[in-house]
């Protein structure tokens, strides 16, 4: 805010502006005095110094302030030998090998595949291999356990366009319920702002492994996705305040401005940046947070993850994203979307689902346990997701349920298809899929070693490799971290024998 | 063990098994409407069946790999490898099913409640004028939606259980919860007591499910029910001591109370009443409690008010797991709870089920509250099955382990001669996520395969053929 002050004092005093754009290295905040002046306002006004535009009050110089301090845990060479192998990639390898190395994925193969000599090798005779799960709709973090009112921080509900807050901000990495994930074979999960706004803010992607800050646990180079919400949870909750929106048509008033603001707000850097590159004076627009995300949303660099349950209103807003040439990445619970498969194919669009909850108000009303199934038949993109801190410990069992739900209805869906739908389909919604969510070499060696078919109620998760790294093992409790908050509690952490 | 090879098979196979066990199995038009209450009630004309040749898991007697049972009049006729089908009977060829009782969903909403959000579709919750006497029997409705979904995941029988105060409360605990949690309620001061629990059976078209009312008195211990009390566990138990006192007061001096000569009592009448049986040993108290220490203060106050009560929660039952098999008190429990959700649940630990099972304490394993969370039981008898309860126990844990929790075991809960014919017919391991009824009798009768549900199914699984799907 000061700096933004002495700024436009600076420019109406007619003083030249150097700028950093995209192209250019940063810029300091204040360039250098040239006459070796002290550099505060008064004194640069007095020796005339060229002002550049302090770099936090430029947009693209700003867009990854947070950046990644993950570093994957202490790995070794490793291969898994002669389990069943689901690749993520549609493939079900019997009797299969699987190398990583450095935390990639090395070769996967059947049993004619050569071991390295010097890896740690598992005999995994009887047992299964997938790829890392992936929850792309949890609130881990942000609602974590304990839930206690003062922990509530899920949803800044205090305005239906909170687009510039960011979940991250929210995260409590001490959620014991990230322990409970990663035993499920959970090693990516995108932590998402609630429901309550039509934009809940920025979401954020971790890796699962346990860390004392948030940052030590996102996904390096994970690109940020938008929340939205449709539907009834944001107008029940500022119709409620007697504020807009209180019904759909207040929802989508309130959309369509946001994104004509954002149009706007792109609009008027882009001038300013063009006519800094023409050597002409310009006036640079005011830094938004809200408004960068939003912008960010438009230029493809911020996923929109959209909280949506019925068809109609999924279809509208596949009709504003038209209108203002916008993408969505997923809808999120869509109970609804098995009713508008082929659009949702020809768009693109992935729907983030429950194998059969619903009805547990009127937008869940239709749901069905087929739901996956009839999008998988329409060739339209199925993600089974949690929402929960109990689904997340059992996505498999959750897309397994799914799975059963499309046999009962004579659609034919193999186990290798269905491992899609929590791993690579979920890796591609979260725009990672070229670096983990399925098995093949290169890819980040994210691997769950299952004791049994994972489609079985009986399957537990034995071994969970992150990065190539053992993070969690079932049968060693070196490898069973443990939240700071659960340490002299009545279990101590230990959840499970 | 065999149960498995069933579900690991190829999936078309089983696809295929299940639609021509539809087509074989199904009597009932689909669409059918309700069928008379005089159809479902009257024994006499359940028609004789006999399923010959299937995996009898009879939970009381272990499990008969390819045996006979037969349905006659409503019950169970007979069953097992010797047993032959009467003449007459119609026969389902039952080889590679597997057949077990009705499920039993030990704590839910069924039938007193539509849509979670909906208020005026809920009728689980005491509201804000009753405390023990609210009675949930009175909004009871049949034709939920929710009945045939139920039915359809292999649930023929549920205890409705009250809960305290105004509801409107989520079933998950993202941000939907935190948002349909935080709107409503909490104007008022809840009363101490839930109420009382009913029991329904789940067959298509009766018109009076209930099997069984006034089955037990729910009541709150730990961090709600200090809420429910003004604010801590301390004033809680105290009244609840005193309103047993009343109640036994109430029992022993009717006529004076009558004539106005009583004396004061905490709770209005109408509640104290429903607390006498309770205090007579008649009714037990369904007490909630998750902290070791409130289990402990359940199981004190049943011994010194000498009442019955059966715990449910119980997160950290396996803390006092010998003190509650002492105590021969049963637990309702979900064998998922593994979260410090709450600081009354730091203990939650997913081996509670198995730790309470050998410890001799009978247990049965919940689904969620409502039905659109009673696959869920399945899954979760599943789980604890992965958790250290063998396949026998776990399955009992959903079927007669409730039965006799809810005192209905002399009828229902396994497959006995003589016991209502209240079966279901899978095709594979029932705890099993790709396995599904493939048909379900209750009282003899067989059930329809379809709801809600499977009528939108049905209609979006039609191939285009140019007419919106509201004509389909």
């Amino acid at each position: 805010m000061r700096a933004n002050t002495l700024l436009r004092l600076a420019l109406s005093l007619g003083f030249v502006l150097v700028c950093g754009c995209a192209a250019a290295p940063p810029a300091p905040d204040v360039a250098a005095d040239k006459s070796g002046g002290a550099g505060n306002g008064d004194a640069a006004a007095k020796s005339k110094v060229e002002v550049a535009l302090p770099r936090v009050l430029e947009p693209q110089l700003n867009q990854d302030p947070y950046p990644s301090s993950y570093r994957p845990l202490p790995r070794r060479r490793t291969a898994i030998v002669g389990a069943t192998v689901l690749t993520g990639t549609g493939r079900q390898i019997e009797n299969g090998v699987l190398v990583m190395d450095e935390g990639k994925v090395v070769v996967v193969g059947d049993a004619s595949t050569p071991v390295p000599a010097d890896a740690q090798r598992i005999d995994a005779q009887g047992r299964w291999v997938t790829p890392g799960l992936i929850d792309v709709h949890s609130h881990l973090g942000v609602y974590p356990s304990p839930g206690v009112s003062s922990r509530q921080d899920g949803n800044e509900m205090t305005d239906p366009n909170t687009a510039g807050v960011w979940a991250e901000h929210s995260v409590w990495p001490q959620d014991p319920a990230f322990q409970r994930a990663r035993a499920g074979g959970v090693t990516t999960l995108q932590v998402l702002p609630g429901s309550a706004n039509l934009f809940g803010g920025r979401s954020v992607t971790l890796k699962n492994v346990p860390a004392v800050t948030a940052r030590a646990m996102k996904f390096p180079g994970a690109p940020y996705s938008l929340k939205m919400a449709c539907g009834e949870n944001p107008k029940r909750v500022y119709g409620g305040k007697g504020r807009l929106p209180s019904t759909p048509m207040g929802n989508v008033f309130a959309y369509r401005k946001a994104w004509l603001d954002a149009s706007e707000y792109a609009h008027k850097w882009a001038v300013y940046r063009a006519k800094l590159a023409n050597g002409e004076k310009a006036d640079p627009p005011k830094r938004d947070l809200t408004l960068d995300t939003l912008a960010g949303v438009r230029a493809g660099e911020i996923l929109i993850q959209n909280h949506c349950y019925r068809a109609d209103e999924m279809a509208m807003m596949i009709d504003i994203a038209r209108e203002f040439d916008l993408r969505i990445a997923a809808f999120h619970h869509a109970n609804e979307a098995y009713k508008i498969g082929p659009l949702l194919a020809q768009q693109g669009i992935c729907s983030a689902i429950w194998a059969e909850r619903s009805g547990t108000k009127m937008e869940a009303f239709d749901g069905i346990g087929e739901n996956a199934a009839l999008l998988h038949r329409a060739g339209a993109c199925v993600v089974i997701h949690s929402d929960d801190t109990d689904i997340i410990q059992r996505l498999n069992q959750e897309a397994a349920i799914a799975l059963g739900a499309g046999l009962r209805a004579g659609i034919d869906i193999s186990r290798a298809e269905a491992i899609g739908w929590i791993t690579s389909n979920a890796a591609r919604v979260l725009g990672v899929a070229d670096r983990t969510g399925s098995l093949e070499p290169g890819k980040a060696a994210d691997v769950v070693l299952w004791s049994r078919d994972p489609f079985s109620v009986y399957a537990l998760a034995e071994q969970v490799f992150i990065d190539g790294a053992l993070v969690y093992d079932r049968h060693d409790p070196r490898y069973q971290p443990r939240s700071d908050f659960e340490l002299g509690q009545p279990a101590g952490g230990d959840f499970h024998p | 063990m065999s149960f498995t090879s069933l579900v690991s098979g190829p999936a078309s196979l089983l696809a295929l098994s299940t639609a021509t066990l539809a087509t074989m199995l199904v009597t009932c038009p689909v669409a059918a409407g309700p069928a008379s209450s005089a159809a479902v009630g009257d024994r006499s004309e359940a028609p004789t069946v006999a399923i010959v040749g299937a995996r009898l898991e009879t939970v009381s007697h272990g499990v008969i790999d390819a045996g006979t049972l037969v349905l006659a009049r409503g019950r169970i006729a007979a069953l097992g490898r010797n047993a032959t089908a009467p003449s007459g009977a119609r026969v389902i060829d039952g080889r590679g099913l597997t057949v077990t009782p009705g499920l039993f969903a030990a704590s839910s909403n069924l039938m007193v409640a539509e849509v979670n959000l909906l208020t005026p579709t809920r009728d689980d919750g005491s509201g804000e004028n009753l405390s023990a006497g609210f009675d949930v029997q009175y909004g009871i409705n049949p034709a939920s939606i929710g009945v045939p979904v139920a039915r359809l995941s292999g649930v023929t029988h549920a205890a409705i259980t009250p809960l305290v105060g105004r509801i409107s409360i989520g079933e998950h605990d993202g941000d939907e919860a935190a948002l349909q949690g935080g709107g409503e309620g909490g104007e008022f001061q809840p009363a101490l007591f839930a109420g009382q629990a009913a029991i329904v059976r789940l067959a298509h078209g009766d018109v009076r499910p209930l099997i069984r009312a006034r089955s037990a008195v729910a009541l709150d211990l730990g961090e709600a029910g200090a809420d429910n009390a003004g604010g801590s566990r301390g004033a809680e138990l105290v009244l609840v001591r005193a309103a047993l006192a009343d109640a036994r007061h109430l029992a022993a001096n009717r006529a004076a109370f009558d004539r106005g000569e009583g004396r004061a009592y905490g709770l209005p009448r109408i509640d104290l009443e429903a607390l006498v049986p309770v205090v007579q040993g008649r009714t037990p108290l369904l007490i909630r409690a998750s902290r070791a220490s409130d289990i402990r203060q359940a199981l004190s106050l049943a011994r010194e008010e000498k009442v019955r009560i059966i715990l449910e929660g119980a997160e950290e039952g396996w803390l006092a797991a010998r003190e509650i098999a002492d105590a021969r008190v049963p637990v309702l429990l979900d064998p998922q709870a593994d979260l410090p959700r709450a600081f009354e649940s730091l203990g939650a630990r997913l081996d509670n089920a198995a730790r309470l099972q050998s410890a001799g304490v009978l247990i049965a394993i919940k689904g969620g509250r409502n039905f659109n969370s009673l696959r869920p039981m399945r899954l979760n008898a599943g789980v604890a099955v992965a958790y250290g309860l063998t396949h026998d126990q776990a399955l009992a844990a959903i079927t007669l382990n409730p039965a006799r929790i809810w005192g209905l075991d002399g009828r229902i809960g396994s497959l006995e001669v003589g016991k209502d014919a209240d079966v279901v017919v899978w095709n594979g391991d029932p705890l099993e996520n790709l396995s599904d009824p493939v048909a379900l009798f209750i009282g003899g009768v067989e059930q329809p395969m379809s709801s809600r549900r499977t009528q939108l199914r049905d209609r979006y699984l039609k191939p285009e053929d140019g007419l919106p799907p509201a004509y389909h």
